[in-house]
């Protein structure tokens, strides 16, 4: 069979708009969870990756205006530089818009690698405007949280997908 | 013109949008470090996510009453221990009303300015955030406690930072590590003043431009020299830890490790700010807040 290599594309329901918004603010409350030493080096964006998710599926109701504004509120929690965030998740959001036609036909797996570079060029940025602003170079462990985010992607995007799922018809022949 | 229909309008190109956040950012960034004009959006983001700080925060509260339940035994030692203690310092608080009083009666026939006592109010860390670039921590009271931008935080064993910015609720302190931030001192040894700086690093404080033959060792105790009338003077700042004198230099590299430690406690105080000294000429006192530039004092 030619399209075997493909995985199998389920026929998922709509998403309901209070879920991309409470899924957004859990992740927004998982960033802001007050954590210390290793366990918040290798913590990873939640924020960066729910909007990445929803720009990859949901790309005509979640852009660069939603990663934006969780942007602004994550500079406001992190008491950082007020449009730091903010332009590190709109260029991320931007390169998932540009490629989530491509990234779809990926299984989550598969997707995991490319994301990992998002995440490293939204913590690229992050980094260079720190720079820029005068910091010292944080450490090579800056970038343990773009790994964990990677690891974390399949789980997470398993579970987003939850509330799509077709739920199977009990009427339904077998 | 012809307009498309409804599913084929997409709004603006991807990259026309790209390049308007972008510069939105950029714009805003720009806007918030050198100028202070973004107090009201910034107060109006904090209000949103407010309840959610809050709400993170459970988590660790919970596990604080918990391991407070459990360490009750512990605190009945450390009640007696700690009743020891207070007579002992009560003693000693005797003998230093004794020499308060003692002290105002000889400033006074000297006609001498007063020094103001300050007051505390306490606050608890509420979280510190995870941003590597800057040294902050947040506390949990804010401008509906009084708390101004300028009041020192100080822990029990010497300064911790400066108020920077006030919300409703919630107030963000620059530690003295920040690199923005530098605090006037005074060896305690010989009296020389200096004013220490942030590094950015953790643990770290340095003097800077400090030529080399001044008299300084490793070990100085450094305490705030209060000429710069936001510190009260005589709160111990940091220990000089590394003295390096390389003739390629100009100046010494003295390295300080910070006295006060943010990372031992949660509970802070926050000190009320001082009231200008009574010799300032008022047009002194009119200029100084515009030349402290808001929140740090400027030294540079």
């Amino acid at each position: 069979m030619a399209f075997a290599n493909y995985p199998k594309q389920e026929i998922l329901l709509p998403v309901k708009g209070s879920f991309i918004v409470l899924s957004l603010i859990m992740a927004l409350f998982l960033n802001l969870l007050p954590l210390k030493g290793v366990v918040l080096s290798l913590w990873p964006d939640f924020v960066a990756l729910v909007v990445l998710y929803w720009c990859i599926n949901q790309p005509q109701r979640v852009g660069m205006s939603t990663a934006f504004a969780m942007g602004l509120l994550m500079d406001i929690g992190n008491a950082s530089t007020f449009g730091q965030h903010a332009l590190a998740y709109v260029i991320m959001a931007f390169a998932a818009l540009v490629f989530h036609r491509r990234l779809l036909v990926f299984g989550f797996l598969k997707q995991a690698p490319q994301i990992g570079l998002m995440l490293l060029i939204g913590q690229s940025v992050l980094l260079l405007t720190g720079l820029l602003d005068g910091s010292h170079f944080p450490g090579w462990n800056f970038f343990f949280a773009s790994a964990t985010g990677t690891l974390l992607w399949p789980l997470l995007s398993s579970l987003l997908r939850i509330p799509q799922r077709p739920r199977s018809d009990s009427d339904a022949l077998s | 013109m012809e307009m498309a229909p409804q599913f084929f309008r997409q709004g603006p190109s991807l990259l026309a949008r790209l390049v308007f956040f972008v510069l939105l950012s950029l714009l805003l960034m720009a806007v918030d470090t050198r100028f202070k004009y973004l107090f009201e959006i910034r107060q109006a983001f904090a209000v949103v996510i407010h309840p959610l700080q809050q709400l993170a925060n459970v988590p660790a509260t919970i596990y604080d009453t918990i391991s407070e339940f459990f360490v009750s035994r512990q605190l009945a030692d450390e009640n007696v221990h700690l009743k020891h203690q207070y007579l002992a310092d009560r003693g000693q608080l005797q003998q230093l009303r004794g020499l308060e009083a003692e002290n105002a009666q000889l400033r006074k026939l000297l006609e001498a300015a007063q020094r103001l006592e300050s007051k505390a109010v306490m606050a608890e860390i509420l979280r510190v955030p995870r941003d590597p670039f800057s040294r902050k921590v947040i506390l949990d009271k804010g401008s509906q406690s009084g708390i101004q931008p300028g009041q020192v935080v100080v822990d029990d064993v010497g300064v911790v930072g400066q108020i920077t910015r006030n919300y409703p609720w919630l107030s963000e302190v620059t530690l003295i590590t920040d690199k923005d931030h530098s605090v006037p001192v005074q060896v305690v040894r010989n009296g020389l003043r200096s004013v220490v700086s942030g590094t950015g690093r953790d643990g770290t404080l340095e003097l800077r431009y400090l030529a080399m033959n001044m008299d300084i060792r490793e070990g100085d105790m450094l305490v705030t020299s209060g000429i710069d009338g936001v510190y009260p003077p005589g709160l111990p700042v940091a220990v000089v830890s590394k003295i390096e004198r390389n003739p390629t230099y100009v100046f010494a590299q003295v390295t300080c490790t910070p006295a006060a430690g943010v990372g031992h406690h949660r509970q802070l105080l926050i000190l009320s700010l001082l009231a200008p000294a009574m010799e300032n000429p008022p047009e002194a006192i009119e200029e100084r807040p515009k030349s402290r530039k808001g929140e740090k004092i400027g030294v540079r």
